[in-house]
């Protein structure tokens, strides 16, 4: 089957590639591209673990083919920290212990930026339902929600 | 073992430094099971029954194999066969007959998912299309899934050979059930009838899949001269080479197993599923081969938890005493033999002092997948059970559920039901700890129930071993065998750290791969950072001994007057105060004049652990017309021995409680009639999402252990065995309905209600 050619924007990056017509974004992004840092917990959008962004809203990527990429901007996880400086969610997540195996934890990161994006202010009830996407086994969600509850708090001193 | 140090004296021991490798999770970068890529590699897939149970007339792969892009199939019969033995201590026992049957089916698949061919081709979709054309003849056979029906006389069989183990004399006709087992203390029979009250329950749980996020995977490679390397996720790699050269026949040397990041487990991923496979197939192919299993392989053809039917008898005086215990445990196994019902059988009563007690346990085979380790491998089941009838029997005699367990708490030297006196303390402090939480006497609103529960697990030791290499720096990495699932790379290098004097940021912490580092068990049992930890310890130890013979070198006096104190060597006895005192990294810098690199290895099969013990008490609403039970609150005490890191213990604690809270309420496998998984996916195999709870309230307890330098007690899985019993008592609470199957979902609520 002839490959599609697909030219679009990552992590601020102009990307081509080829890709099979039936590939997910998912498949691209670890297989063709090597960005494995999205991961694929179950490949039918039930855990989120395969989150990115795209123009603005979070998505889950194994639900999504890679030919649909085109002319799209995408973001994922090997964008978020600026060089070496980690993004505050990044940061807060560290110090508020909020990963224990970690495979959640882009797909969360991506989640909760989106969700800060959208609302600088949210609850903690706000958060829990945005994040409801977002299987994590590990750790019980309480120190991701504190942690993404902290980076809001933090961004908003940032701002004003 | 040395005493435990006193709390004042530590200075990162309990402190909540940043983990040393959450950088690369955080940004996308740290390499999981599937992150690996060789180049010229090769995907691998597996075929797998669409039966629940049939016998494999003929495998044909004639077809696949002319597939453009397919280098190669295998089946079992590319797999030596194994000697039918059980081996290892009776609790763990395996066999690697059954093991190996389990990885590639031989002459009967006996659940839907079996695998049963593995195809080696140059993209993921040829792969999947090379599977879709081996053609396998199959003679199906009826199947049994219910663990009563598979007790049954007329049940179909698994085995038709397998004759029951501890049943004297030994059956004549075979049958399902594996083994028999049995546990007594006392005479339960006879004090039953000296008890003021008896309570006599029966009860039902589900099969439950551990449930982490990252799917089974692995890559490996083989060389024509027979060495190989895995690259995969498991909870000990060497775990992985043992088993894997096991079922190749191949020498334990010649395979190099590394560890991969690990996505969770929670004791899933303490058996080989796709390693083997890989390996054969890569050298079969002479291709580097992945493996990447999907959710729905995961859920049909990897560990759940047992589902068990259960039937407790307790007999109690109206002061609260516990006078007789009897419990009857039917565990499923799933397709082999060697459910965790021995465990049920130890921990469900583990927690008390009763003076006679007699549990007895069937292992019983069915057409599910093989059951495998989950958190606390059999004691969450057990004590369901076992606690519920317990809240039944306070009831009755209208005692608080706090003060009835804290009235027949086992203290060291309570005997244990099989044989063994309790030898540590803090089962009542953690009790003590949760009845002061003031929520546990906040008032309850309409439809709402509180419900108490406690767990006990035993804990491992066990076999570990590390390397501890200084650098001329003053940095040192520290090298153990033990996979990290839940940051004990933060708790080993804080422990090192403590012991060597130096700040926690000049300690490396890495995963060596198996022929880089002893022999170490797998990660399980909340051993690591009991017993790998002590290893760490005692290389440091190893390693300020041998700096204290450098700076004497340095000074040029006798080794014997120098001390190690605060991180650095000191002039003792008759030369004290001779110089002043030389740091770590004085001392690391002149490595070459003073006698070259400073390693130290340690290596330990550790005793002395101390057994988990978690209380909770849990709060919830019932809404009477939809039967949905939220949870309002969970409050969780554990004694942890010393937190080395308190937030990852809290981690540990609230992540048990919530896997605790899907087990009672939403999750569970449901078959169709026809012995078919019907709710393999995410979607409706229901875990907890962050919007369905409250924030779990962690209380760390500490109670040291003192067979552990600074403590130490095991914290990742007593935490899971109270909830299911803690949250039926509170519906029971609530409205006066007592459920006794789990999970306790919105129409079986709904049910008790009506009824
Ligand atoms: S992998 Fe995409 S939602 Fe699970
Ligand atoms: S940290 Fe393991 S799944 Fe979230």
């Amino acid at each position: 089957m002839a490959k599609q050619h697909v030219v679009t924007t990552i992590n601020g990056n102009a990307v081509e590639f080829l890709c099979d017509t039936r590939q997910t974004l998912l498949e691209v992004l670890r297989d063709e591209l090597h960005m494995t840092g999205a991961k694929e917990g179950c490949g039918t959008g039930d855990c989120g673990a395969c989150t990115v962004n795209i123009d603005g809203r979070m998505m889950c990527s194994c639900l999504f083919l890679g030919a649909e990429a085109q002319g799209k901007k995408i973001n994922t996880i090997e964008g978020m920290a600026a060089g070496d400086k980690l993004h505050v969610l990044q940061r807060k997540f560290l110090e508020h212990a909020a990963l224990q195996c970690g495979i959640c934890t882009p797909g969360m990161l991506i989640a909760a930026k989106t969700l800060l994006e959208n609302n600088p202010d949210p609850t903690e009830e706000q958060t829990r339902y945005w994040l409801a996407g977002n299987l994590c086994r590990c750790t019980g969600y309480n120190q991701i929600i504190d942690a993404v509850l902290d980076a809001a708090k933090e961004l908003r001193g940032a701002k004003s | 073992m040395s005493a435990v140090v006193t709390e004042k004296k530590l200075k990162v021991v309990g402190t909540r430094p940043d983990r040393p490798d959450g950088v690369p999770k955080l940004t996308g970068t740290a390499q999981y099971g599937a992150d690996y890529t060789l180049p010229g590699m090769l995907w691998g897939k597996i075929l797998r029954s669409p039966h629940a149970h049939a016998r494999i007339r003929k495998i044909d792969a004639s077809k696949a194999l002319k597939l453009p892009g397919v280098k190669g199939v295998i089946t079992a019969a590319d797999l030596p066969e194994q000697k039918f033995e059980y081996v290892g201590a009776e609790r763990v026992a395996q066999n690697f007959w059954h093991m190996t049957r389990n990885i590639l089916a031989r002459e009967k698949v006996l659940y839907e998912g079996h695998a049963l061919a593995a195809v080696a081709a140059t993209t993921p979709a040829i792969a999947a299309e090379a599977l879709k054309l081996i053609e396998v003849d199959y003679e199906i056979l009826p199947h049994v899934i219910d663990v009563e029906d598979a007790m049954k006389p007329d049940a179909p069989l698994l085995f038709e050979d397998m004759i029951t183990r501890g049943v004297e004399p030994p059956p004549t006709k075979p049958s399902n059930v594996s083994k028999r087992v049995e546990f007594k203390i006392g005479d339960a029979d006879a004090a039953f009838a000296t008890a003021d009250e008896v309570v006599e329950m029966s009860f039902k749980t589900a099969a439950v899949h551990q449930g982490y996020i990252e799917p089974h995977a692995c890559l490996a490679r083989a060389d024509a001269d027979g060495q190989a390397e895995v690259w995969s996720s498991s909870q000990g790699h060497f775990v992985v080479r043992t088993m894997t050269v096991k079922m190749l026949g191949m020498k334990t040397g010649d395979l190099r197993c590394h560890a991969a990041e690990i996505g969770g487990a929670f004791g899933g991923k303490t058996v080989v599923y796709v390693e083997p496979v890989a390996v054969a197939l890569s050298k079969k192919t002479g291709h580097p081969v992945k493996i990447m299993m999907s959710r729905e392989d995961v859920f049909k053809a990897t560990g759940p938890t047992s589902g068990a039917s259960m039937t407790i008898k307790v007999g109690v005086m109206r002061d609260g005493t516990i006078v007789a215990a009897k419990g009857l445990f039917k565990y499923q196994a799933g397709a082999f033999p060697g459910s965790p019902v021995m465990n049920g059988c130890m921990c469900g009563f583990a927690p008390y002092d009763i003076a006679n007690v007699n549990t007895i346990g069937y292992d019983v085979v069915c057409n599910r997948p093989k059951s495998v380790a989950y958190r606390a491998p059999g004691s969450p089941i057990s004590a369901f059970a076992v606690e519920s009838t317990l809240d039944m029997a306070a009831k009755k005699i209208g005692m608080d559920p706090i003060q009835f367990r804290l009235k027949n708490i086992a203290k060291i030297g309570t005997p244990t039901v099989w044989g063994p006196k309790h030898s540590h303390a803090g089962f009542a402090e953690t009790l003590q700890a949760l009845q002061k939480h003031p929520a546990y006497t906040a008032p309850l609103g309409k439809n709402q129930g509180r419900g108490v529960a406690v767990g006990y697990w035993f804990n491992g030791g066990g076999e570990s071993s590390s390397t501890v290499n200084v650098n001329e720096d003053g940095t040192v990495v520290v090298a153990t065998g033990s996979p990290d699932i839940g940051g004990s790379r933060a708790s080993t290098a804080q422990m090192a750290a403590e012991t060597l004097g130096i700040p926690y940021e000049a300690v490396r912490p890495i995963i060596a791969d198996t022929n880089s580092v002893g022999y170490t068990q797998a990660t399980g049992g909340s051993r690591v950072t009991f017993a790998t930890g002590i290893t760490v310890i005692n290389a440091c130890k190893k390693v300020t001994e041998e700096m204290c013979k450098r700076a004497a070198k340095m000074w040029k006096i006798e080794p014997e007057n120098v001390i190690w104190e605060d991180g650095s060597a000191r002039p003792a006895g008759k030369r004290a105060g001779e110089f002043p005192p030389l740091t770590f990294k004085e001392i690391a810098s002149k490595r070459t004049a003073t006698g070259g690199p400073v390693v130290a290895s340690a290596s330990i099969n550790a005793e002395g652990q101390a057994p988990g013990f978690s209380a909770q008490f849990a709060d919830v609403e019932v809404d009477p017309d939809t039967g949905a039970v939220k949870i309002l609150r969970d409050v969780a005490a554990q004694d942890v021995g010393r937190a080395i890191h308190p937030s990852y213990c809290e981690g540990q604690i609230i992540g048990g409680v919530v896997q605790g809270i899907g087990c009672a309420l939403n999750e569970e496998y449901i078959y169709d009639k026809n012995g078919h998984l019907e709710n393999a996916g995410f979607l409706d195999y229901r875990m907890p999402v962050a919007s369905d709870l409250p924030k779990i309230d962690a209380i760390v307890v500490e109670v040291p252990n003192p067979n552990h330098p600074y403590g130490v007690k095991g914290v990742a899985e007593a935490n899971i065995v109270p909830p299911m019993a803690a949250i039926a008592s509170a519906i029971h609470g609530a409205t006066g309905k007592r459920l006794t199957d789990l999970p306790m979902s919105p129409p079986k609520v709904l049910a008790a209600l009506d009824g």
